[in-house]
This record gives C-alpha cells, structure tokens and sequence, in this order.
C-alpha cells in the first residue's frame, strides 16, 4: 500500500531523512516511532506530497508520488502535527470546506460531515468556531478532516497529542477499529501507544531507519539473553554464588526493584535456555523460600532507549515521559550494563 | 474548477467573517464619497458658469473621480492581499491546502478570485454613485464599462502582486508591507522617464507603470496593448506565486 524506497530528504546542507526504505501493508497500522528530530515529520510529510524528495521514491495508494500526485492525495488523509484549522470557521463549516477540496461528491457532503463528526465526538461542537476550541477538540476536528473523504491511507502525526487520557483511549480506540478498511501510519514518542495499537513498528533515529519489526519480536529481538527476576526469603548470604553455579547461568546481580526486607536478584542465562526449573530446585533445596520467579521482558522503551542511544551513551535528548510509569527502566539499565 | 471556486469561497468568507472586508469597504467608501462629493460640486460650479465650453460628465466628472480612486485602490488592497499566503504558513493550514488534492494553480486562482470578490465589492460601492449620475445627466455608457474593465485588470495586477509576496513569508505585516511600497514603486516607475539619458529606459519606464496603462481606459480607449499589458502582468504574477510556493516545498 505503501512503499519507501532509498528516500533522502535534505534541507541545504541539513540531512533530515537518510535513504531510509520501508513498506507498507493494506490493513497494517504502523507505528512510527523516534526522538524528536529523528525525521518523522518530514517523512510524513513527503509520503503526504506536502515536499517532494531530494531522492528516493514514494508510492502511496499504487500511485508513484512524484509522477501522480494528485492521485495519491486523493487517497491519503493526513494528520500534520498541528491541526490545520481555519480558526475564523465553525467546525463544520470547516469539514464542509474540507470536504469539498477533497473531492467528496456534493451530495454525500453532509452526511459524512456528519458521520466524522460524530465518529471522532467533536459533533457538540459543531458550530463553535475551530478558534475557541479547546486542544483536545483541535486535534479530533483535525483526525476528522483526515477521515472526511475516507482515505485508504491514514498518516498520522502525533494523534494523540495534547489529548487527556480518555481522549487518548478513544482515539487509540478509533485507530484501532480503523484497521483492516485501512492503511495507517502514525508517528509517536509515547510507547505505550505503539504496543497498543501498532502491528509493526518502525524506529528511526538521526534521518535512518534503525529497526523494522512487531512491537513482540523488537523487544523479543534486542534481548540477547534470558534475564530472571527472583525473590528470597529468608536470604542466604552466599545466594547470589549458589545460583550462579547453576549451569546455563551467566551472571547474578542484585536487582535495584525495591521489594522490602526480601531482596531481589536478577539472574541472566543463555538466550534460549529456560532455566527455570534448576533455579527452582536449587533454592527449594537450600530450604529458603521462593516468594517470586519470573522472567523479565525488556519493555519497548528499553529498546527505543537502546536502539536510538547506541552511539552517544546519554538517554535520548527530548523524548517525552512515556504516559506508564517507565519502572522497568532501571533493571534493563543495569542488564545492559552487565553485558558489556 | 469545484477547486478554484471552493477556495475562492473560503477566502471570501474570511473577509467578511473578520472586520477585514469591511474596514476596507468602509473606508473605500467614505472616500471615495469625498472624492465624488467634491469633484461634483465642482464640476456643477463649472457647468453653471459655462461659458462657451461644453461640459462633458464622462470627461470631467468620472475620469476624474477614479483616476483618484486608483491611489485609494493602491493603499487598500495591500491589506487584501497580505494575509492569503502568509497567513496559512503561520498557522499551519497550508499543509492542508499543499496536501489536498489541488493542483498549485487551483490553489493560486482560487485566491486570486477570493481577493478579487472583495476588490470587485469595492468597486461595486463605485456603482452606486455612477448609477445616481443616471438619474440626472446622460453619461455615455460605454466609455463608463471601459473604465470598469481597465479598473478590473488593473486590480488584478495589484492583487498578483500582492499574492506573490505573501507567498514569499509568513508574516503578514511584513507581507503588506512590501506590497504597499512595491505598489508605490509601480505607480511612479515612469515619473524618472522624462531625464532617462537612453531612450529605450524612457520607454521601459513609461511602459512598465501599471497606474498609467489604466489612463487609456478611463478615457475610453479600449486599447488591445493596455490589455494585452495588464493580462501578461497578471499572468506572469501568478506563474511566480505557483514557483514561489514550489520552491518553498523543496525548502520545506
């Protein structure tokens, strides 16, 4: 449905986007995902017909970009990062216009005004002008213009921005029933979002494309070993040296989750090696109790983190809290540490 | 064509749902009613005292009052034309237009008859006062159409103009600014002609005055060369707002 090949985008001397290449499914939504300043936006932008590229070809809807462009706009919605509202119109005066520079024929005009309105809830505003609404609301009358001519292609930047939580559930909502009929691409820096909502995942740091895969095989991917969480009571001093005589273990560490008086440790193993079953026993025969055994998972942020920090070693620059509590940060911090 | 006219509409619209449209309308009418006022009552005076001149309404009357109008038309329609591009960069709905499917062009002539709409509303306040000159003398007809049509094409120079350099920024003031004092160049360009030391300069400059090519009109000369002038102007204004917000894709 979409298709990427070798595009650069450079502003002067600036390289925005470098040759990156990436394709698209029908009925596939797509998460894009980086820092801020990674190239999303501009991306986005070419693939809307909004700038040509310096190189490098797009294809959006079967209709090559820089040879049929009005085609392919025809097809694609668009979503930019600020919601272009006319702020003198009410909203659907607004739509209204909308509707008409995007070819939807007069008669079905109203009513799918209409039906956008209410499938993005701004329909009790309909009259108020687009100037005195509230963000939340501008960013759905802008979701609703990308609807209004029923697009087969869906870009999105940034949807969720500025929405409270139960906007953000909604729109994610609707995003997600949009599937299937259509082709989305929507660019995030809040990770949640893209494990929510996405079927694959593209990451891009610094203009280039650093990994392409579902949200479960990318966290699944970058772990290199197995990594076990378990939790003692009472603890014996010399735990941590009895575990790591087990065979297949390769590095026991006290873990930095806080959990009382019993504490923690993070046990790593060979990838592929479930050890569970000699942990178990080697505790259960010491007599000491096993409150807690689990694997833990590297979160999508971890790898976001790893994937767009592996060449300055500092956390990303500008990418905003994540919307969950970012806990398991900390423990993926240290394994990483451990590896190297 | 759906394109050009909805844009067209828009733009209209947002002329009149803010005061824009009728501060400029107002003020054009309340001087142009002195201008009309005045030159009225003079050439009332000079009729009363005739003489063995005749007096003739389109030649001292009419001409006159537009001739006159045209420096109002010079300091108005920059602030028509200040915010149609400038203001859809700052705020961000040009993504909408550039990435709708629109051609350039569409986009272009859509607001270049938006700004046109007002311009021809101001001119229809001018209507007004030439219809009451109806009721009581006998103005030729055809030499008043003519003025109109010269009136119209010299508008949409000015209109071109204006789009051309909105579409170089997205500040508006910045915007009407430039396209007041370019205007200003346009209407003075040929007052050096006479001390031009070639004789080519004297006829670049003479000819390149967008005010005077609209003399001809007003005296009722339909002229194919003022034509010809005004609609290559226009045309060629229009070709570089299309480059300019083309140039400004590749610069993103």
């Amino acid at each position: 449905m979409i298709e990427v090949q070798h595009l650069t985008k450079r502003y002067g001397p600036f390289t925005a986007v470098s040759d990156i290449s990436f394709s698209v499914e029908r009925g596939e939504i797509l998460g894009f995902l980086g820092p801020n300043g990674a190239g999303k936006t501009t991306t986005m932008r070419v693939l809307t017909g909004y700038m040509p590229p310096t190189e490098g070809t797009a294809v959006v809807a079967g209709f090559n970009l820089a040879e049929k462009p009005i085609e392919a706009k025809r097809r694609t919605g668009y979503l930019p990062e600020t919601p272009p509202l006319y702020t003198d119109m009410s909203v659907r005066e607004y739509l209204d216009f909308c509707a008409r520079i995007k070819g939807v024929p007069r008669a079905d005009r109203k009513t799918r005004v209409t039906t956008v309105m209410e499938r993005t809830r701004v329909a009790d505003m309909a009259e108020r002008q687009c100037g005195k609404l509230s963000k939340g609301y501008r960013q759905r009358v802008g979701l609703a213009q990308a609807l209004l001519h029923n697009p087969e292609v869906l870009i999105l930047d940034e949807p969720t921005a500025g929405l409270d939580p139960k906007q953000i559930n909604e729109t994610r909502q609707l995003i997600k029933e949009l599937r299937g009929d259509h082709t989305v691409i929507l660019s995030t820096h809040i990770l949640p979002e893209v494990s929510q909502t996405c079927t694959r995942v593209v990451i891009i740091n610094k203009g280039k494309v650093v990994a392409v895969d579902t949200p479960d095989n990318l966290t699944s991917r970058l772990r290199g070993s197995e990594t076990m969480y378990v939790q003692l009571d009472p603890m014996g001093a010399d735990a941590a040296s009895v575990l790591a005589a087990i065979d297949g273990v390769t590095r026991v560490s006290a873990s930095s989750e806080p959990r009382g008086s019993a504490l923690g440790l993070e046990i790593e193993s060979d990838a592929g090696r479930d050890i569970r079953r000699e942990l178990a026993a080697a505790i259960v025969n010491r007599g000491w109790g096993l409150l807690e055994l689990r694997p833990m998972r590297m979160s999508l942020e971890d790898v976001f983190l790893k994937l767009t920090t592996q060449e300055s070693d500092q956390p990303a620059e500008g990418i905003e809290p994540p919307a969950e509590p970012p806990a398991p940060a900390e423990p993926a911090s240290d394994v990483e540490v451990a590896r190297e | 064509m759906n394109n050009v006219l909805a844009i067209a509409r828009k733009e209209l619209r947002s002329y009149f749902a803010s005061p824009i449209a009728y501060i400029v309308i107002g003020l054009f009418a309340v001087i142009f009613g002195i201008f009309f006022g005045v030159i009225l009552l003079n050439f009332n005076q000079a009729s009363q005292q005739g003489g063995g001149q005749a007096v003739n309404v389109n030649e001292q009357l009419i001409r006159p009052v537009f001739l006159n109008s045209v420096v109002v038309f010079l300091f108005m329609l920059p602030i028509v034309t200040m915010r149609s591009y400038a203001e859809e960069k700052r705020s961000g709905t040009i993504e909408l237009l550039l990435t709708a499917p629109l051609t350039d062009l569409q986009i272009i002539l859509g607001k270049f008859t938006g700004a046109m709409g007002l311009y021809a509303s101001m001119l229809l306040v001018t209507a007004l006062s030439m219809g009451s000159l109806f009721f009581f003398g006998t103005p030729e007809v055809k030499p008043l159409l003519n003025t109109y049509l010269g009136l119209l094409l010299m508008g949409g120079c000015f209109v071109s103009v204006g789009l051309l350099i909105s579409s170089f920024t997205s500040n508006q003031i910045v915007a009407g600014a430039v396209t007041f004092g370019v205007f200003l160049i346009l209407w003075v360009i040929n007052w050096p002609a006479p001390f031009a030391p070639w004789p080519w300069l004297q006829t670049f400059l003479n000819y390149a005055s967008i005010v005077d090519h609209f003399d001809d009109f007003s005296r009722g000369v339909l002229d194919t060369k003022h034509v010809v002038y005004y609609i290559s102007f226009i045309a060629v204004g229009l070709f570089l707002t299309a480059r300019s917000v083309d140039t400004e894709r590749w610069r993103g």
